[in-house]
């Protein structure tokens, strides 16, 4: 993709500045462009396994009865999209996004750990080929839902260790990748680069990693307390020799709930890199937004127990969740309101970018609106582990991170390939996509509240129509989806030459947009001098 | 009027049309203008029948209608921004408006007001929730894959049955079965034996498990906790009188492949039919024992 | 592979390398081995390649970064890259030590008092599990367990523990001397401290290994036993582990200074493993108090 680039002249080491050729440019890759690709590449492909996985869950629940597929497969479908869109889809393209723009917005000349980068790039097709491989083993894939709750997760056949050691996996690839992405910021900025010049999206990314790093070792014990409650005869999370299944519960959601910010704080980044850039004025409040960042972070630490208030806690427990968790509105509140008023009086074009950054605050909001209803507590009660749940966190999700990330592809991909994608397309596929969107996942609030639970194969006949409104939308959007690919692929291909500043608006900030498009395979072998 | 409750039910039977119409209309006004509704209507969350349930209900409505309100304005601001402010109509950015302390504590302060607004409503249902003090009939709910037992104590004690899926239900639901749900009664939402309690009486349920964690819901009730294995959570509620009837629900924690197979259906009935259904139940037992047929097993083996 | 030039004016970005390909294909293997073997499709044997191809992993990546080390390609921008790289290494692996103490925590203060009827969950001993009055230490109210008789003893913190925080205490010192004699340039008194240090580090591991031994045949004391021992062997056991690493990695720090390595100012492959062992002790402070003592 990234071509090493007639600028390169002024590197002294040529022997640097050309892509290795072949399989081993990938393999042995050391470039953050490179790996970013990699990552990038390997994410819109679970994007869409995992959106296959949702095509077939969709597929079933579209009218009452069991027409498909048998109870067990379908509740391994959804422990499996889950899966695959979380730690497959989401997380990689953000680290991704990660390799191929920290270093270019803080003028470092890669990422800080190379080797470590490509590392924790290529874990991840291990891991998945063992998430995907237990489908085929006896027994089938673990169908105990994401959350792994036991004692019925522990009911898993010969797949479970598959699914233990694949997460082990997976969160050695994420910590060393959070690892890198702090290393770089916090040593390889450019002389100049003070904390607080630092873009929106490089800033996001700095705290996600912490969360990374506080919360994935978290993960790693508690999936291996499953392991040894399986395999070891040890008693965690089994009443009988003193443990408690809720205790899972808490070191899952202790991990579980940073993680749900680590799929959004990142997108927050990109939204405030575009918002500015087309309203043509800078970001409004830009220290209040690295606080507010900041102030959720914290929080998240602190209200993982609004999973579990139907399992059974002391009152002060339930009290003290509910308003640690309604205080994340406030934080959330003001990045909401510095981004409006980022576009008042502002000069207002409407690039794919840009619709797609629309398009996420309002849906991103709305998902935002129905999670402070879950925090309240006594109204959680008859919300919790219905399709209110799965509304609420498919619009944080999907028009929250998905968007993001699709907004941050179409804003950087110019600087990636070096030409302009085209712009019908993009648009075409962002309208079914806001449209559809709506029709898969707003019905589903009317669902869960009239008392459609989640995980079910099958429902009362009650449900018929909304699920059938759902499940279009999501063959819809789903199709949709496959516009992405094709303007992806055309751009990689060609088209019309992007500039170095690809956006016309009269401040895109970062470094990035100093180089030419596409950015020379090395970014800053000198750096850049920050005034 | 409810959805989950059967025998009331007449939201199935209305005409398909209408119902699609209305849900149209409800959805392009927001969902809640349904909100004077008495019980689920497909949209909106029941009223229910018991003090709790209302709680819940209003609180549920207050919290959205503050959400609609929020929206309103700010999604009113960003719309007015995207019409006014647009490039191509000649807007020219005021780039000098970057930061403004006064606003940014203000739209601090007020979400702040908002929510203790929000949370001094919903701490009071809670402490009231919690309170299974003075209960009149408490029943021991156990869960299994894939079934609830019931065993009666104070008034009740030596009722102990098991409740499944209806048989109908079952059929329907077996894959390629070839019938059409919709012609089954209460398709997955009846069993063979309901649990039966009395109006008017605080009931406090005793929940476990026998395996893995389930959990126990019926919406009109406003009642939801979990069953699990090795700990009794405690729940209770208490149905209006005049509010006798079938109420149906489901088990909402995932328990494996018949998870989405396991309702619960409470028939409450006035205290003294309450009384005699007792007293039958009784009588049914006496004569099963002496017909020599154990009763179900209650002793918990829990091992691994 | 990166050609030999000595421009410490750049940061050093390897060209290309195949460790880390060849890493993942290594954990891939180690994992498939321990799932072949859990879910006996394969005797433990299977567990031997991916160790092998795990030591030869580490054999020839540190063998490539050592050798860019001393051919001074790596500038202070470098150095400073690994040291804040191992530091949020090791808050990773506190993190992952915190999810068992938090077990621990939440067995001692919630589960098991209320499966004895504390607070909210009463009726989990009144209908459940009648005559359970758990104190701590505890198997449970089923009494799990090797022994028929369903108890179990404790080792107590005053024996053997107690000579292992001595041990790792003193071993903690040595490596401080150790470091204190490399900045000065004492090259013998480094030499002899190191090695006191990873000696010292195998002899503590060698005890623990003597104390399981009697935990499993004479106390009835085993994984199996209950929460009690549960967190106590996933607690010792983890930091066991990272010991024994710890102290391979002494030992492997010690024949680098043997060959000469390290200068009075750079230095952070010894640091490093410095940074680690201290952190080893500090977690063992934690074992010792929580564990062992109260
Ligand atoms: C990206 C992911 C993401 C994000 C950002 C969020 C954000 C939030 N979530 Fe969500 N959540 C999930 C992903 C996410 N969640 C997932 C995956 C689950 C289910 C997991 C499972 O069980 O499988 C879940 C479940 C979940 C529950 C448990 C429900 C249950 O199982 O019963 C709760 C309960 O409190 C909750 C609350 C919240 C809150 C309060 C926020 C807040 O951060 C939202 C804050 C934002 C706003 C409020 C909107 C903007 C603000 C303003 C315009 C300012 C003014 C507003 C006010 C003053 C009200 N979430
Ligand atoms: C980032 C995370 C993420 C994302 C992106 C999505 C995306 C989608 N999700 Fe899901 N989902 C979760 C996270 C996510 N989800 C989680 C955490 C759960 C809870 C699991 C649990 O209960 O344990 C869940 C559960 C869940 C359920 C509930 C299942 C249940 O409770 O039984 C449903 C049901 O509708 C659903 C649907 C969808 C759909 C239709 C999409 C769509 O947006 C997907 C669209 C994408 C594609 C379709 C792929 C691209 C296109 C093609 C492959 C072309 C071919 C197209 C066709 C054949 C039409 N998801
Ligand atoms: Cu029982 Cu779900
Ligand atoms: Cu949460």
């Amino acid at each position: 993709m990234a071509q090493s680039h007639a600028s390169d002249a002024a590197h002294h080491d040529d022997h640097h500045d050309q892509p290795a050729t072949g399989i081993k440019r990938w393999l042995f890759a050391t470039n953050h462009k490179d790996i970013g690709t990699m990552y990038l590449v390997f994410s819109l492909i679970m994007f869409f396994i995992g959106g296959a996985m949702a095509m077939l869950i969709r597929a079933e629940l579209f009218q009452p009865g069991l027409q498909l597929m048998q109870p067990e497969f379908f509740n391994q479908l959804t422990t499996n999209h889950a899966l695959v869109m979380i730690f497959g889809a989401v997380m990689p393209a953000f680290v991704g996004l990660a390799n191929w723009m920290v270093p270019l917005q803080v003028g470092a000349p890669d990422m800080a750990l190379p080797r470590m980068n490509n590392f924790s790039f290529w874990i991840l097709p291990f891991a998945f080929t063992l998430l995907l491989g237990t489908f085929f083993v006896p027994g089938g894939a673990a169908a105990g839902g994401w959350t792994l709750y036991p004692p019925l997760s522990l009911q898993t056949g010969d797949s479970f260790p598959m699914l233990i050691f694949a997460i082990h996996m997976m969160g050695i690839s994420s910590i060393m990748g959070a690892i890198n992405v702090i290393v770089t910021i916090m040593n390889m900025r450019a002389p100049g680069m003070t904390l607080l010049k630092m873009p929106l999206f490089a800033w996001s990314w700095l705290i996600t990693a912490y969360l990374l790093i506080a919360v994935m070792p978290v993960l790693a014990g508690s999936v291996t307390m499953l392991l040894t409650d399986h395999f070891f005869k040890t008693s965690f999370f089994n009443a009988a020799g003193g443990g408690d299944p809720i205790m899972f519960e808490h070191i899952f959601w202790f991990f579980g709930h940073p993680e749900v910010y680590i799929m959004i704080l990142p997108a927050f980044g990109i939204i405030s890199e575009i918002l500015p850039t087309f309203s043509r004025k800078p970001l409004f409040g830009a220290t209040s937004m690295i606080y507010a960042i900041a102030s959720i972070a914290f929080l998240s630490f602190i209200v993982w127990g609004h999973h579990m208030f139907a399992d059974g806690m002391p009152v002060a427990a339930q009290l003290f969740y509910m308003m640690s968790t309604m205080l994340i509105a406030v934080p959330t509140g003001v990045k909401v309101f510095n981004w409006t008023a980022t576009m008042w009086r502002g000069s207002l074009s409407f690039e794919p970018p840009m619709l797609f950054a629309i398009a996420f605050l309002f849906l991103f909001s709305i998902g935002g609106f129905s999670g402070l209803m879950l925090a309240i507590v006594p109204a959680d009660f008859q919300y919790n582990q219905t399709y209110f749940v799965v509304a609420h966190f498919h619009y944080v999700l999907v028009p929250g991170a998905i968007f993001g990330i699709m907004a941050g592809v179409y804003y950087w991909l110019p600087k990636w390939t070096g030409h302009m994608y085209s712009m019908a397309l993009a648009k075409t596929h962002f309208w079914l996509s806001a449209i559809f969107i709506n029709v898969l996942f707003f019905p589903q609030h009317f669902l869960g509240l009239a008392g459609m639970p989640r995980r079910i194969p099958d429902y009362a006949v009650q449900f018929t129509d909304w699920n059938m409104v759902s499940s279009i939308g999501g063959f819809a959007f789903g199709l949709s989806q496959v516009l992405f690919a094709i303007v992806i692929v055309q751009c990689i291909r060609g088209g019309k030459k992007a500039s170095a500043k690809v956006w016309e608006g009269t401040n895109p900030t970062g470094l990035e947009w100093t180089l030419p498009s596409p950015a020379p395979y090395h970014s800053f072998s000198t750096a850049p001098e920050i005034h | 009027m409810s959805v989950i409750r059967g025998d009331h039910d007449d939201s199935t039977s209305r005409p398909r049309a209408i119902a699609w119409a209305r849900a149209l209309c409800l959805a392009t006004l927001g969902w809640a203008a349904q909100a004077e509704a008495n019980t689920s209507d497909g949209y909106n969350l029941p009223v229910g029948v018991t003090s709790l349930s209302r709680d819940i209900y209003t609180l549920h409505m207050e919290v959205f209608w503050i959400c609609v309100a929020i929206a309103v304005a700010v999604f009113g601001v960003m719309i007015y921004a995207l019409v006014k402010f647009r490039h191509s109509q000649g807007a020219i950015p005021d780039t000098t408006l970057v930061h403004s302390t006064k606003v940014e504590i203000i739209w601090t302060i007020i979400p702040v007001a908002i929510l203790v607004v929000m949370a001094i409503p919903a701490a009071k249902v809670i402490l009231m929730m919690e309170d299974t003090r003075n209960s009149e009939l408490s029943i021991r709910v156990t869960g299994y894959q894939w079934k609830w037992e019931y065993q009666y104590m104070d008034a009740g004690e030596g009722i102990d049955f098991f409740s499944t899926l209806s048989r109908d239900s079952n059929y329907a639901r077996q894959l390629h079965s070839g019938i059409d749900p919709n012609t089954v009664p209460n398709y997955l939402l009846d069993v063979d034996k309901p649990m039966v309690i009395p109006s008017g009486t605080k009931v406090r349920l005793l929940l476990t498990s026998q395996d893995v964690i389930h959990a126990w819901w019926v919406p009109d009730f406003g009642a939801k906790r979990s069953a699990v294995p090795g700990f009794v959570n405690e729940l209770w509620f208490k149905v209006d009188p005049g509010k006798e009837g079938i109420y149906r629900g489901q088990c909402t924690s995932l328990c494996g492949r018949d998870h989405g197979f396991m309702p619960v259906v409470v028939d409450v009935r006035t205290p003294d039919d309450f009384k005699k259904w007792v007293d039958e139940q009784k009588a049914a037992s006496k004569q099963a024992a002496a017909q020599g047929e154990q009763p179900p097993p209650t002793a918990l083996v829990l091992s691994k | 592979m990166a050609q030999a030039h000595a421009d410490a004016s750049k940061y050093y970005i390897p060209h290309s390398s195949p460790w880390p390909i060849y890493g993942s294909v290594t954990l891939f293997t180690l994992m498939w081995g321990a799932i072949s073997t859990l879910n006996d499709w394969l005797p433990a044997w299977a567990l031997i390649p991916g160790f092998i191809m795990l030591a030869l992993l580490f054999i020839f990546w540190f063998h490539t970064v050592i050798g860019e080390n001393q051919q001074g390609i790596y500038n202070m921008a470098v150095d400073r890259s690994f040291r804040m790289g191992m530091m949020w290494f090791i808050f990773s692996e506190v993190m992952f030590f915190a999810a068992f103490f938090g077990a621990l925590f939440y067995a001692r203060n919630f589960s098991v008092p209320w499966l004895s009827g504390d607070g909210v969950k009463i009726f989990s001993k009144l209908l459940l599990w009648n005559d359970y009055n758990g104190a701590w230490p505890t198997n449970g109210p089923s009494t799990l367990g090797p022994r028929t008789d369903g108890t179990f003893e404790t080792v107590p913190a005053l024996g053997l523990p107690a000579i292992n925080t001595a041990i790792l205490l003193t071993s903690s010192v040595t490596v401080t001397i150790a470091h204190h004699a490399l900045i000065t340039g004492h090259r013998t008194r480094l030499k002899i401290f190191l090695a006191l240090t990873f000696l010292l580090g195998f002899t503590f591991v060698g005890c623990q290994a003597y104390e399981y031994h009697e935990a499993y045949t004479e106390l009835g004391l085993q994984l199996g036993t209950g929460i009690y021992g549960s967190t106590f062997f996933m607690l010792t056991g983890f930091h066991g582990m990272h010991v024994t690493v710890g102290a391979i990695m002494l030992t492997v720090i010690w024949f680098r200074v043997m060959k000469g390595h390290f200068t009075p100012q750079r230095h952070f492959g010894f640091e490093a493993v410095a940074w680690y062992w201290h952190f080893v002790d500090v977690v063992w402070l934690g074992l010792f108090t929580f564990v062992y003592w109260l």
